[in-house]
């Protein structure tokens, strides 16, 4: 697995997005990585587009994943995924939460939600792994759960040991925790096909 | 940590006794981490020019101070920054201000360091959290060294990254002292001109000092390109540039100018890469050293690996794949936001809406529309009442102020004195939401509770406005759309200075977020497609297209010609704004099966 790489995480202020990049480059530190991330707060934060970037390795300079640079992008919504497509490279894996939430032209009724945002990616021959993380966070029994699902699917492709990851997880959490890591293990399954 | 943890860290671990701020994205979370730590003081004050002065108290008193802003916050201390630097410190004070290049959060991108050249005062310019959490310390050791404050430089790119950070032991704090030196601290003209002269003398030695401090590091390695750069910028360069000959500055201003001839006589072709403004680049310039910078090198928005690249034309491994055309997504008011029936009320009474900062800038967005300017923290108030001196009786009931609570206490209410001193005609409206909601809910002196939490003197506004000698001050419930319609619409025509006070907490305080809520839902048998709700652009009500079958299977009421209705989804809380604004009763409370 390699022991270098870039992650966007992508969503909708208010997704958990922070706090999922946050137990995840704090896992790769204590896998004895390198890291930087970096995220922007204020304005950007209220419903608007949010994205925040997180790079590992021996060593890293900048905080800030180049155009084409992105080996996975993890996105929290649906079309939201398809915006960061300057980031993405023939071999970017891009995890997508299939939730979609209307952005204001689409819920005011002067624009339609793309038909299938995920066909802009595929059509660049990129790897997509669609996720219901609802439905799985629903099934664990904790419905805020759907950020720490993609968390799973992300860590198999990451050079982080599982029970290290579950270590991070059950420090970071801040309340209903096997909740939780039965929504990250069921990530893990379908991130390892 | 992120970069603020590690500037909060560094300030503890020097010994930090007393802080000061007010909130401003990048630089907030500062102050929310130093104020954490056992054995210091940390407070918000009502401005930067406020907290700076509290910060200069401390110094003076012997005991090392802080003080945090964003970059436009120094705008507003800038008068006590000036002149502290001749009366210099006591106890040492740095002041951090946040940059935002880009605007990620801002309305302009200045760059900070034009002030430590105006102001002649020493800066240092982290790259990373380690070095953001070191250089504190350096920054102490010299205010006290040189008797002077000392500047940090941050930027978004820096204080909201985070790197790993070893800490480390906290010195003992400075015992308090009374020193009484006039000669050094009244800057009446006798004693300035002296401490003019003598700041002159400590440039000379903090120049000396620049040419030494290993916080300016040469890197020489292949020689045919030389890059001096600073901060996160440096970052950027080593990432696309690994090969280059680097000087990186540690300390931007004042600028090691023999280093920088003994590096660029080593380089056959010499390059500046800054953040923003040519600061740099001019004085290498100045010394008639031939380089290149803001030629290829933008001065606006951040600069990032990927804008070097193109900057020196270096191919990336992959250029990524273009963006497809989609709808875009800018920031709204939350589900729930009181400003949100204020604005709706003010983008039917047809009203220039002169704005400031804050959430409800979000006003000026579309449904709403309802900004029509917005300059800077607490201009909303005089700008209104100049454009009504230009208009004169033109203006009468055509202009509104508006202004959050946090910014009314931080810069509004002088521009509110004015206008009742000078006889103004305009209604100036307070929103008060009981927070600094904006930079992440920071408690301020409407708020009944400080930094740290505990409770404290929480100013009446009324009475304040009354003081200041407005007659008519009103409160509204701006939930209530028809009730806060005819106050305004009452108050905006009168003859007579008024203050509307448009009072509900922010939809994201505990308060609000723990009560006991009755969320909304459209009846689809009532919902006749009319698109009324929409108009209030709140997240939680979405327009669903529907086919001729589909609207008929609903029950909608004319299924032949509607093409779709409302719904509410899971992020209503029930503020009930849109209830009002159906007609046909089709927004009730949601049955709870």
């Amino acid at each position: 697995m390699a022991t270098a790489g870039n992650i966007l995480f992508c969503g909708v202020g208010g997704q958990g997005i922070l706090l999922a990049s946050e137990v995840t480059s704090r896992a790769l530190m204590a896998a004895g990585l390198d890291i930087k991330k970096s995220e922007v707060h204020g304005m950007a934060q209220r419903g608007g587009s949010v994205v925040a970037h997180l790079r590992y390795g021996d060593r890293v300079f900048s905080p800030l994943i180049e155009h084409g640079g992105a080996d996975v992008v993890l996105s929290f919504e649906l079309m939201e995924a398809a915006r960061y497509l300057p980031f993405m490279h023939p071999k970017t894996t891009v995890i997508v939460n299939t939730q979609k939430i209307a952005p204001p032209a689409v819920a005011t009724g002067k624009a339609l939600y793309p038909a299938d945002p995920l066909a802009f990616i595929r059509e660049h021959q990129v790897k997509v792994i669609p996720v219901d993380g609802a439905a799985i966070a629903a099934e664990a029994g904790e419905p805020r759960a759907a950020n720490i699902a993609l968390v799973g699917v992300l860590s198999t492709f990451l050079p982080v040991a599982e029970e290290l990851f579950i270590d991070i997880l059950r420090q970071r959490l801040p309340r209903k925790v096997e909740e939780n890591l039965v929504a990250f293990r069921r990530g893990r399954e379908l991130g390892t096909p | 940590m992120s970069g603020n943890e590690a500037l909060a860290l560094g300030a503890f671990e020097a010994g930090v006794a007393v802080a000061s701020g007010y909130p401003g994205t990048p630089s907030t979370d500062i102050l929310e981490n130093f104020c954490q730590y056992d054995g210091v003081y940390a407070e918000w004050a009502p401005n930067e020019k406020v907290a700076l002065e509290t910060a200069i108290g401390a110094s003076f008193a012997g005991v090392r101070a802080l003080a945090t802003m964003k970059h436009v916050g120094v705008n507003v201390a800038a008068d006590p920054l000036f002149t502290a630097a001749y009366t210099g410190v006591f106890g040492g004070l740095a002041v951090i201000c946040a940059d935002d290049p880009e605007m990620h959060s801002s309305q302009n991108e200045q760059d900070s360091r034009n002030y430590a050249l105006a102001a002649k005062l020493p800066m240092l310019e982290p790259a990373d959290p380690a070095e953001a959490r070191a250089f504190v310390h350096e920054a102490y050791a010299i205010s006290e060294e040189f008797d002077i404050p000392v500047l940090i430089r941050s930027t978004t790119r820096l204080s909201h990254v985070e790197g790993i950070v070893e800490p480390g032991e906290r010195r003992a704090c400075r015992t308090p002292i009374l020193n009484r030196e006039p000669a050094k601290l009244v800057m009446l003209p006798a004693n300035a001109r002296q401490r003019r002269q003598d700041l002159a003398d400590r440039w000379q030695r903090l120049q000396r000092l620049a040419e030494n401090t290993p916080l300016n590091q040469m890197i020489l390695r292949d020689r045919r390109i030389g890059v001096i750069t600073a901060g996160v910028a440096a970052l950027h360069v080593q990432e696309v540039l690994p090969d280059a000959s680097i000087l990186k500055l540690g300390m931007v201003n004042p600028l090691p100018v023999e280093r920088i001839r003994e590096f660029a006589g080593q380089v056959d072709e010499l390059y500046v890469v800054e953040d923003l403004d040519p600061i740099i680049e001019t004085q290498v310039r100045a010394l008639g050293i031939a380089c290149r910078g803001k030629e290829v090198v933008p001065a606006i928005g951040e600069l990032s690996p990927t804008v070097l690249r193109r900057a020196f034309g270096i191919e990336p491994r992959h250029p990524g794949f273009p963006a497809p055309d989609m709808p875009p997504r800018p920031p709204n008011m939350c589900p729930g936001c009181p400003h949100r029936g204020l604005f709706f009320n003010l983008a039917r009474l047809n009203v220039f809406v002169s704005g400031d900062i804050g959430c409800y800038t979000l006003g000026f967005l579309p449904p709403l529309s309802a900004m029509d300017a917005c300059v800077c923290m607490g201009a909303s108030i005089p700008m209104a009442h100049g454009m009504a001196r230009a208009l004169g009786a033109e203006g009468n009931g055509k202009i509104v102020a508006v202004i959050g609570d946090s910014t009314f206490c931080h810069s509004g209410i002088t521009g509110l004195l004015n206008s009742a001193y000078n006889g103004d005609t305009t209604t100036v409206i307070i929103l008060d939401n009981r927070i600094t909601a904006m930079t992440g809910h920071q408690p301020n002196p409407v708020s009944g509770s400080t930094l740290r939490g505990e409770p404290a003197h929480e100013v009446d506004l009324e009475r304040l406005c009354q003081a200041l000698g407005i007659e008519h001050v009103r409160v509204v419930d701006p939930h209530d759309i028809p009730a806060c319609h005819k106050v305004l619409a009452e108050e905006i025509n009168r003859e007579q200075l008024s203050v509307v006070i448009s009072r509900a907490p922010c939809a994201l305080l505990p308060e609000v977020r723990k009560a006991p809520k009755t969320p909304l839902a459209v009846e689809p048998t009532a919902c006749t497609g009319c698109r009324s709700c929409l108009r209030i652009g709140c997240p939680a009500i979405v327009w669903t297209p529907v086919t001729r079958e589909e609207a008929a299977a609903l029950g909608l009421p004319r299924p032949d010609k509607q093409d779709g209705h409302a719904t509410i989804n899971a992020m209503c809380i029930g503020c009930g704004q849109c209830v009002a604004l159906c007609k046909f009763s089709a927004i009730q409370p949601k049955e709870v099966s």
